[in-house]
């Protein structure tokens, strides 16, 4: 096990001669502790298996540097870096047991048999499989397939990082949460440093203590789930996290102070009068409400989704999504919403406007 | 297009994929089959396309029977999970494909494919060829294909399933507007209720092959007739117990308990079952405090998912915010009685909320 460490790192794929690079991943630096549980958050695109392989080293990177605790590994091929690697479609060999499946990655690298059974029989138990060893995979559904494929990662000893590349995609959605569970849970058993690969908010936040949210081959916020909702640090994380995502509207300041719509919004933001680009505030729609004094809205739709209701409405040209309960009744006349002040953010050029940890 | 189905069925060797079905849609109307995999939503799907003979009963279009009328002869169109262009034509060509089979003047092609393309935002690339595109320009494609047919019918078989969910919750917004202006019979399948909701319309929920209820989607959803409708219709899964009642109280074990209304009250004493959604169950507030088991906490970007054993159920609270949870631990949950769905030893659906 160790800590990884991407130093300065950056990739571009081959382009035509005498075209400038394009890079698919953007200037990282990011430590990976040893012993973390880490997601990579982002669209389709937006790098991260890029990222992935080349912590695994299927891909070298174009610039900067790779550490396994210290060790430089950058050029050192995918054999000798010791990682395990579980992907979206579950690799199995039909044909053998699953005892077989589990123990083929051990028995490769000569582990003598007495201690291929101990180490089988452990994991397999971790994956609620232990009555199914005798059986061949051919027999087993896809998430009984795709814990095989989680075994196979788990069940050697010696490796650095376990990378996982979205593997509950092909997983029914009514068993999805029972093996995000069992993820959890065996991380916390076995300790080694997981990274996870994934589109979805819901795996990626409950499965990490740190989830690295990507966008357009650059990471822009690493965080806690509490910390990318309450305090994204770019527009694209408000927007991608939560659903409906954060309301992005535009602003101009009066006296230090964010104003939309003419109304004040008192944010108590340190602003700098001298602040200059594009002016946003970010609202979920979780802290907007209904209110007798305040921005008067037209509603454009109501979306009843039972817990509770979106509420779409409009203020001039811009669009605000808010959520409303399920009892509440949304107003007929005159309808105004108010922002919680202590929620609102303020970003310039897409950037929040604070430092990091205020 | 008027769809009727009278007492359809399918059987595929000993097996039944669909139980005796009679369901009627409505031109203009936007219907989604919900369900998990294999409950029949496909089979029900290419019933109706006529991609697939029924065993028994009658299918009628426009108060036309059209059994055993071959698909290419009906005025249908489907779009499925896989995003399915055709590789080497570009975004135009694909779009343009079935106009041009069925022999429309240039002109005309030119500018219908323009007008759906405008529609689904793939102007900039018509140009470009399918691998050159996102997995939502796509299926935005094959979207687009479905519609410029100006079929009556358009059957769309879990589209969105292979995309991001941001893209998800955009195309999700925008379907229903797609096919507002058109007419067309839209059926569509999830496997997810919170798409089914999201889209509103009306709503078939589909278990095992039968068809659990069907009518307006808020309807379904807040009043299941059974047990077996509210399962299908919650994602997390409804809050299952078996309760007995006495005389005005219901009793979830010896030491839980609660008032019940008048009409329950009314009724024999004895074995009854609770559904409680999961948004209902708290870990703050008030009303009916029960002690949980943690077993995982999922997060959402707001909200937490919190599975816990609760007097030997298995149950999920559903709430707002970030709450974290340890492995096993223990803690009280609470849920307001006036929420509950009873149901009787039928799993039969007591009307107690009007």
């Amino acid at each position: 096990m160790s800590r990884i460490e991407f130093k300065d790192v950056r990739h571009a794929y081959p382009s035509a001669a005498g075209q400038a690079p394009v890079y698919a991943l953007k200037e990282i630096s990011q430590v990976w502790e040893d012993g973390g549980a880490y997601a990579l958050l982002g669209p389709s695109g937006c790098g991260k298996t890029t990222l992935l392989n080349i912590i695994s080293g299927l891909l070298t990177p174009s610039e900067g540097s790779i550490l396994f605790d210290d060790r430089e590994v950058t050029q050192l091929p995918t054999t000798e870096r010791h990682i395990a690697q579980v992907f979206q479609f579950p690799v199995v060999y039909d044909t053998m047991s699953v005892f077989d499946n589990l123990a083929f990655p051990l028995r490769n690298r000569g582990m003598p048999e007495p201690r291929v059974r101990e180490r089988v029989t452990e994991i397999a138990a971790m994956l609620d499989l232990s009555d199914r060893l005798n059986q061949r995979a051919a027999g087993l559904t896809a998430d009984g397939k795709q814990k095989i494929s989680l075994g196979r990662g788990l069940v050697r000893e010696d490796v650095n990082a376990i990378l996982f590349d979205e593997p509950l995609t092909v997983i029914d959605p009514h068993l999805k949460w029972q093996l995000r569970s069992k993820l959890k849970e065996l991380h916390q058993q076995i300790g080694v440093t997981m990274i996870y690969v994934t589109h979805d908010q819901v795996e990626a936040l409950t499965f990490a203590d740190q989830v690295v949210v990507m966008h357009d081959g650059a990471v822009v916020q690493v965080g806690n789930p509490i910390d990318l909702f309450n305090k994204p640090r770019h527009t694209f994380v408000g927007y991608f996290i939560g659903s409906p995502g954060m309301n992005v509207l535009p602003c101009k300041l009066e006296n230090g102070q964010p104003v939309f719509a003419n109304n004040l919004l008192s944010s108590g933001y340190p602003v700098d009068t001298d602040i200059s680009g594009k002016l946003e505030i970010g609202i979920r729609p979780e802290f907007v409400s209904f209110c007798d004094d305040g921005i008067p809205v037209e509603i454009e739709k109501v979306e009843d989704l039972g817990r509770y209701q979106v509420v779409t409405v409009k203020h001039e040209a811009e669009q605000i999504k808010m959520l409303v309960g399920e009892d509440q009744s949304i107003p007929s006349i005159s309808p105004q919403i108010q922002f919680d002040p202590a929620s609102l953010r303020l970003y310039c050029d897409d950037w929040a406007v604070e430092t990091p940890d205020a | 297009m008027t769809i009727e189905l009278r007492n359809v069925s399918l059987r595929v060797g000993a097996e039944t994929h669909i139980y005796e079905t009679s369901l009627s849609l409505q031109p203009g109307q936007f219907n989604i089959l919900l369900g998990t995999t294999l409950s029949g939503k496909t089979s029900l799907m290419r019933l109706m396309a006529g991609l697939e003979k029924p065993s028994s009963g009658r299918l009628w279009a426009n108060g036309a029977e059209v059994t055993g009328v071959a698909v290419q002869k009906r005025s249908v169109a489907m779009v499925y999970q896989a995003f399915i262009n055709y590789p080497s034509f570009s975004v135009y060509d694909n779009i343009a494909s079935p106009l041009k089979v069925a022999g429309l003047p240039k002109k005309e092609i030119d500018a219908k494919v323009r007008e759906f393309a405008n529609l689904l935002k793939l102007t900039p690339m018509l140009e470009r060829l399918p691998n050159e595109l996102s997995g939502g320009q796509q299926q935005r494609t094959a979207l687009a294909r479905a519609l410029v047919k100006g079929a009556d019918l358009v059957l769309l078989d879990e589209p969105l399933a292979n995309l991001d969910y941001k893209l998800r919750e955009e195309l999700r917004d925008e379907l229903p507007k797609m096919f507002a202006d058109t007419g067309a019979t839209v059926v569509y399948a999830t496997s997810e209720p919170l798409e089914a909701l999201l889209l509103g319309g009306y709503t078939a929920t589909l278990n095992e092959g039968r068809v659990v209820q069907f009518g307006k989607t808020s309807t379904i959803y807040r009043h299941p007739e059974t047990l077996e409708g509210a399962r299908v219709f919650s994602d997390p899964p409804v809050n299952i117990a078996a309760i007995e009642k006495r005389g005005d109280t219901a009793y979830l074990s010896a030491s839980v308990s609660w008032n019940v209304p008048a009409k329950l009250a009314a009724m024999p004493d004895g074995k009854y079952k609770i559904g409680l959604r999961p948004h209902h169950l708290s870990p703050n507030g008030a009303g009916v405090e029960v002690d949980g088991e943690v077993q995982i906490a999922e997060i959402s970007g707001s909200e937490s998912i919190v599975r816990v054993i609760v007097e030997g159920n298995n149950w999920v609270s559903e709430t707002h915010g970030i709450h974290s949870y340890e492995f096993g631990q223990s803690t009280s949950f609470f849920f307001d009685s006036s929420r509950c769905l009873y149901f009787d030893a039928n799993e039969m659906l007591i009307e107690t909320q009007l």
